[in-house]
C-alpha cells in the first residue's frame, strides 16, 4: 500500500527598505512594512487562507485518513500574526484536528547550520518553542532551510534530540537510489531522513499550468495514476512544496484548489493512504544510509547552496554578519536581538545572487532589487549600522573570551545581590512586625510571638 | 566602408569604433574592406583593409607623371591606384579648388565649412564607387551617409548606415534641422540601419520614423588592451580611494550629477577622493559647483588627458563613474572594466544593456550613485566581485562578434 506524505512551507523574510549609506548611524529601523504588509496579505488573501479552508475541509470530509505537514519559519509566523493573524487561527484549526504535523526548523529560516552551530542549535529550540506555544505540539521532525543537509548537519541535528528529519532527493547523491524510500544518516544512522520526490513535487508546484508542459493539462486522476505505477516496493512518496503554491505560485484559475481536492479521493480509490512526515519514518524500516559531504539544498538545477553562498559578493556578506554572533549572543537588548534574526534570514542572500544572469530567471522574479549589487549594497548598510549597534553595547577593546568572563562574574554578582537582598528584606520585614504588632495583640498571642522571637534570636545569632 | 575618423589620429568614439569593427570583421576569411577617410596621415594600420583618402583620390584629370606620383602618395597607397581613379572621373569639377594631382582638400576634422567638405565628400564617392567592385556600402555616421548615398546611386549596390549617434543625443533633443535633414534622408534611402544600442535604435525608429524591421542593434565591443598599456602601474600616493570621471565634461555626460553625488559622499566619510580627467565647455562650471559645495579639497580635476595618460587615470582609479544622460553607447566603461576598475554607469547609456557587473544607477538619481561609490570604497567583497567578474565579461565582448553580426545582415543583401 502506498502512502503519499505532504509537507507545506510557509516562509517571508522581512524585507529591507532602502537604507543608503547616510543613513547608517542614525536610523536604525531597517524594514520596509509597506512591502511586507502588502505581500504577505496578499499571499494570505490569495493563498493561505482559501488554503486552509480547503485542508481543513479535506480532513474532516475523509475523517482522519487526510493528513499533512507544515514547516512554517519563525520570521513567517511573525509575519503572519502582524499582518494576517487569520492565517494563524486557520493553523490552529488545523493543527487541533490531529491531522497536521508541524516540523521543526531554523527561527530565522537562517543559513547558520552550515557556519554557526551555537546559533543555529539556539534557533531551533527557539522555533520548537514558538510551535508549541502557537499550536501546543512539540515538534519531531526536523527539515532544515531550504531543505539543506550535509553529514555535519545531520550530526547537529541528532544531538540535539531529533532523530527524523527531511531533506531534498539530490539525483547527484542519490545516483540510483530511488527517494521513496526511507534513509538514514551515513554518521548518525539512528538518524532517519526522508527525501524530497522533486519530480512529482515539481510537477504539482512548477509545471501545472505550464501550457508547453507535454502533459498539460494535469489531473488529479492521471497523478495518482503516476504514483500508482511505480514499482511495487517503493511505498512513499514525498510531496513537498510551497503553500503558496495554491493560489498564489499556481493561481486559483488554473483548477489547483480543484486538483488538491479531488485528489485524496482517486488516492483513496487506489488503496492509498496519506501520512505525516514523522509518520512514515516511525513506520517503515530504514532501507541504506546516504552520505552527503558537501551540502545539498533544494535550489536550482545544481541542488546546493550555491544560490545563497555562490558568488564573493554573497560570502563577504554572510562572513561579515556571522563575525559578529558571538557579540550579539552576549547582549540583552531585546531590539539588536531581533534584528539579528531578521538579518539571518537566507532571502536576503539569495537576492544578492548573480546566477541568474546566465540561467534561473527564478531569482529575478523573487527579489525586490533591480540588481544583485544593489541588494548587497543596501544589505551591508544596514550590517554596518547594526554592528555599530552591537559594538555599542560593549567597549571594543574586550576581547570576547574576556567579555565572557567578566559578564559571568557581573551576572553572578547580580545573583547574589538579589539573594542578599531578599534575605535583608525578610529580616526587616520581620522587625516591623514585631516594632508594630505587639502592644494591641492579645495575650496568646504575644506568647506565641515571645516563642517565635526566641527562635529567631537563636537563628540570628 | 566610408568613415571620417581612423586611429592613430581620432577625435571621438567614432574612429575607436571604425577600427575595431573593421578589424573584427576583417577575421572573416571573405572580407575585403575599403575604407574611405577624408584625409589619411600615413601610419594608418593597413594590414587588415585598405585606406583610401578622399583627398587622395582625383576629380579633376591632371597629367601626373608615375614618378610625382609615387612620391607624393606612396606613404598613403598604391600609386597605381591613383591613376585607376583618374580613369573613373566622371564629370567636370574644375569649378572647385584642388591641387595639382587633382585632389580636392580635406581637413578631415569637423572644420566650420564642413557641409562643404560634406559635399566634396560625396563627388569624391562618386569616382570610387566608378572605379572599385564592392558588394556593400557601409557608412559610419551622418557625416558619410551623403557618400553612401551617391554611391548606391552610382553603384547600384545596397547601402547599409551605421548609427553611431544621432543628433538628439548629441544635442539632448534640440536637433540642428540641416543635421537631421542629411541623417533623415540618408536613412530613408537606406537598405539597412544598424545601431550600436537599442536606445539608439529606438531613437532612429521613433525619431526619424523608419521602418523597425530594418533597423537592427549590433553593440559595440572593445578592443583588448596592449600589453604596454597593461602594464602600467597605479600610480597615486593617496591612501583614499579615488573615484574617476573620465570624459568630456559637457552637458551630455552629466558631469553635475558626479558633483553631486561626491558631495552626498563626502559628507559622510573620509576615506574617498575624487578626480574629474577632461575638458569640455562645463568644466568651469563644475569648477565654480565644487568651490560652492565646500569639497574642493577632495575633488581634483586634471584637465585633458591623451592617449597614455587616460589608461594612468584608470589604472589609479578605484571606481569610475559615467552619469551619462543620453549616450549612443558609451565605450570608455569597458575600458575601466579592461583595467580593472569596478564601474558605475546610468541606464541611459547604451552600454547599460549588454554589461552585467557594473552597477547601474539612473543618471538623475545622486543618491543611489553615492551609495553605489561608498558601497564599493568599503565593502571588499563588492569592489572584488566587481573587478573581477567585470574584467572576465568584458574580455568576451569582442569585435569579432560584433563583425559577425554585421556579416548576418549583409548576407541579406549578398547573395
Amino acid at each position: 500500500m502506498k502512502t503519499i506524505c505532504f509537507y507545506f512551507q510557509i516562509h517571508q523574510p522581512f524585507r529591507l527598505k532602502r537604507y543608503r549609506f547616510f543613513n547608517i548611524g542614525r536610523d536604525h529601523y531597517y524594514y520596509d512594512d509597506f512591502s511586507n504588509e502588502d505581500i504577505m496579505q496578499r499571499i494570505a488573501a490569495n493563498s493561505f487562507i482559501p488554503a486552509n479552508r480547503m485542508l481543513f475541509d479535506l480532513v474532516n470530509q475523509y475523517k482522519g485518513r487526510f493528513k499533512i505537514a507544515f514547516s512554517i519559519s519563525g520570521i513567517a509566523l511573525e509575519q503572519l500574526e502582524i499582518y494576517a493573524p487569520e492565517v494563524i487561527d486557520g493553523l490552529r484549526q488545523l493543527a487541533n484536528t490531529g491531522n497536521v504535523e508541524f516540523l521543526a526548523e531554523t527561527y530565522a529560516h537562517s543559513l547558520a547550520s552550515t557556519i554557526d552551530p551555537i546559533e543555529f542549535k539556539n534557533q531551533v529550540k527557539q522555533h520548537a518553542d514558538k510551535i508549541e506555544m502557537l499550536f501546543d505540539q512539540k515538534p519531531t521532525t526536523f527539515r532544515n532551510t531550504e531543505l539543506i543537509y550535509s553529514n555535519d548537519i545531520g550530526k547537529a541535528v541528532y544531538e540535539m534530540g531529533y532523530t527524523k528529519m527531511i531533506t531534498e532527493g539530490a539525483k547527484h547523491v542519490l545516483g540510483w537510489k530511488s527517494p521513496n524510500y526511507v534513509y538514514t544518516s551515513s554518521v548518525k544512522p539512528k538518524l532517519k531522513l526522508l527525501l524530497k520526490n522533486h519530480r512529482f513535487s515539481d510537477d504539482i508546484m512548477f509545471r501545472f499550468s505550464n501550457y508547453s508542459w507535454n502533459e498539460y493539462p494535469l489531473t488529479a486522476d492521471k497523478f495518482i495514476n503516476w504514483i500508482d505505477s511505480l514499482p511495487e516496493k517503493e511505498q512513499i512518496v514525498n510531496l513537498f512544496m510551497n503553500y503558496e503554491t495554491f493560489g498564489s505560485m499556481q493561481p486559483s484559475h488554473t483548477g489547483i484548489f480543484e486538483f488538491m481536492k479531488a485528489l485524496p479521493h482517486f488516492a483513496f480509490e487506489k488503496g492509498m493512504s496519506f501520512s505525516t512526515p514523522s509518520e512514515v519514518m516511525d513506520t517503515f524500516k530504514p532501507i541504506g544510509s546516504i552520505d552527503v559531504i558537501y551540502p545539498i539544498s533544494w535550489a536550482d538545477e545544481e541542488r546546493d547552496l550555491s544560490a545563497w553562498l555562490g558568488n564573493t559578493l554573497q560570502k563577504e556578506a554572510f562572513r561579515t554578519l556571522y563575525e559578529i554572533g558571538e557579540r550579539v549572543r552576549m547582549c540583552n537588548d531585546r531590539r539588536l536581538k531581533q534584528d539579528w534574526l531578521y538579518l539571518q534570514t537566507s532571502d536576503h542572500f539569495y537576492y544578492m545572487s548573480t546566477k541568474h544572469f546566465s540561467d534561473g530567471a527564478v531569482h529575478d522574479q523573487f527579489s525586490p532589487y533591480p540588481s544583485p549589487y544593489d541588494a548587497f549594497n543596501n544589505y551591508m548598510n544596514v550590517l554596518s549600522d547594526f554592528i555599530e549597534r552591537v559594538r555599542a553595547q560593549y567597549p571594543d577593546s574586550v576581547e570576547n573570551e574576556e567579555l565572557n568572563a567578566l559578564l559571568l562574574t557581573i551576572n553572578n554578582q547580580a545573583l547574589e545581590i538579589k539573594k542578599l537582598q531578599s534575605e535583608l528584606k525578610t529580616v526587616i520585614d520581620r522587625n516591623v512586625e514585631k516594632l508594630v504588632e505587639s502592644p494591641a495583640k492579645s495575650k496568646e498571642k504575644e506568647k506565641e510571638e515571645a516563642t517565635d522571637k526566641k527562635s529567631e534570636k537563636g537563628k540570628n545569632q | 566602408m566610408f568613415g571620417w575618423e581612423f586611429p592613430p589620429h581620432i577625435l571621438g568614439g567614432l574612429g575607436t569604433a571604425s577600427y575595431g569593427l573593421t578589424r573584427g570583421m576583417s577575421m572573416q576569411e571573405d572580407m575585403d574592406i575599403t575604407f574611405v577617410i577624408p584625409r589619411p596621415w600615413g601610419d594608418e594600420d593597413q594590414s587588415f583593409l585598405k585606406i583610401i583618402g578622399a583627398n587622395n583620390t582625383p576629380v579633376v584629370w591632371r597629367d601626373v607623371d608615375w614618378e610625382t606620383a609615387k612620391s607624393r602618395l606612396e606613404k598613403f597607397m598604391n600609386p597605381q591606384e591613383y591613376f585607376r581613379m583618374r580613369d573613373n572621373i566622371y564629370a567636370d569639377f574644375n569649378y572647385i579648388h584642388t591641387n595639382d594631382l587633382g585632389c580636392i582638400e580635406f581637413s578631415g576634422k569637423y572644420p566650420d565649412n564642413l557641409l562643404e567638405e560634406l559635399n566634396n565628400y560625396s563627388i569624391v564617392a562618386g569616382v570610387i564607387a566608378r572605379t572599385y567592385n564592392f558588394d556593400i556600402i557601409h557608412s559610419h555616421d551622418w557625416l558619410t551617409y551623403a557618400a553612401g548615398l551617391h554611391a548606391k546611386t552610382i553603384s547600384g549596390k545596397p547601402l547599409i548606415l551605421h548609427v553611431h549617434a544621432t543628433d538628439f543625443d548629441r544635442s539632448r533633443g534640440d536637433v540642428n534641422p540641416v543635421v537631421y535633414n542629411i541623417e533623415k534622408n540618408g536613412m530613408d534611402h537606406a537598405d539597412h540601419i544598424i545601431c550600436v544600442s537599442n536606445l539608439t535604435r529606438r531613437t532612429v525608429i521613433e525619431k526619424y520614423h523608419q521602418d523597425p524591421s530594418k533597423v537592427s542593434t549590433v553593440h559595440n565591443a572593445v578592443e583588448p588592451l596592449s600589453p604596454e598599456i597593461m602594464a602600467i602601474e597605479r600610480i597615486t600616493e593617496v591612501s583614499e580611494k579615488v573615484v574617476t570621471f573620465l570624459g568630456r565634461i559637457t552637458m551630455q555626460k552629466g558631469p553635475e550629477f558626479f558633483v553631486d553625488a561626491a558631495t552626498q559622499v563626502l559628507k559622510n566619510s573620509n576615506h574617498i577622493r575624487f578626480v574629474m580627467a577632461g575638458s569640455g565647455d562645463m568644466m568651469n562650471k563644475m569648477i565654480r559647483l565644487v568651490a560652492d559645495r565646500e569639497i574642493a579639497d577632495k575633488f581634483h580635476f586634471t584637465g585633458f588627458l591623451k592617449g597614455k595618460q587616460v589608461y594612468e587615470m584608470l589604472k589609479s582609479s578605484d571606481v569610475y563613474v559615467m552619469p551619462s544622460v543620453s549616450e549612443p553607447f558609451g565605450i570608455s566603461p569597458l575600458e575601466a572594466m579592461q583595467c580593472g576598475v569596478p564601474s558605475i554607469i546610468s541606464y541611459q547609456s547604451g552600454c547599460a544593456e549588454i554589461l552585467k557587473n557594473v552597477i547601474k544607477t539612473d543618471y538623475w538619481d545622486v543618491d543611489g550613485m553615492a551609495d553605489a561609490i561608498y558601497s564599493i570604497c568599503t565593502y571588499p567583497g563588492m569592489e572584488e566581485y566587481l573587478r573581477v567578474e567585470g574584467k572576465k565579461e568584458v574580455d568576451e565582448i569582442k569585435w569579432e562578434y560584433a563583425g559577425q553580426k554585421v556579416r548576418d545582415i549583409y548576407n541579406k543583401f549578398v547573395h
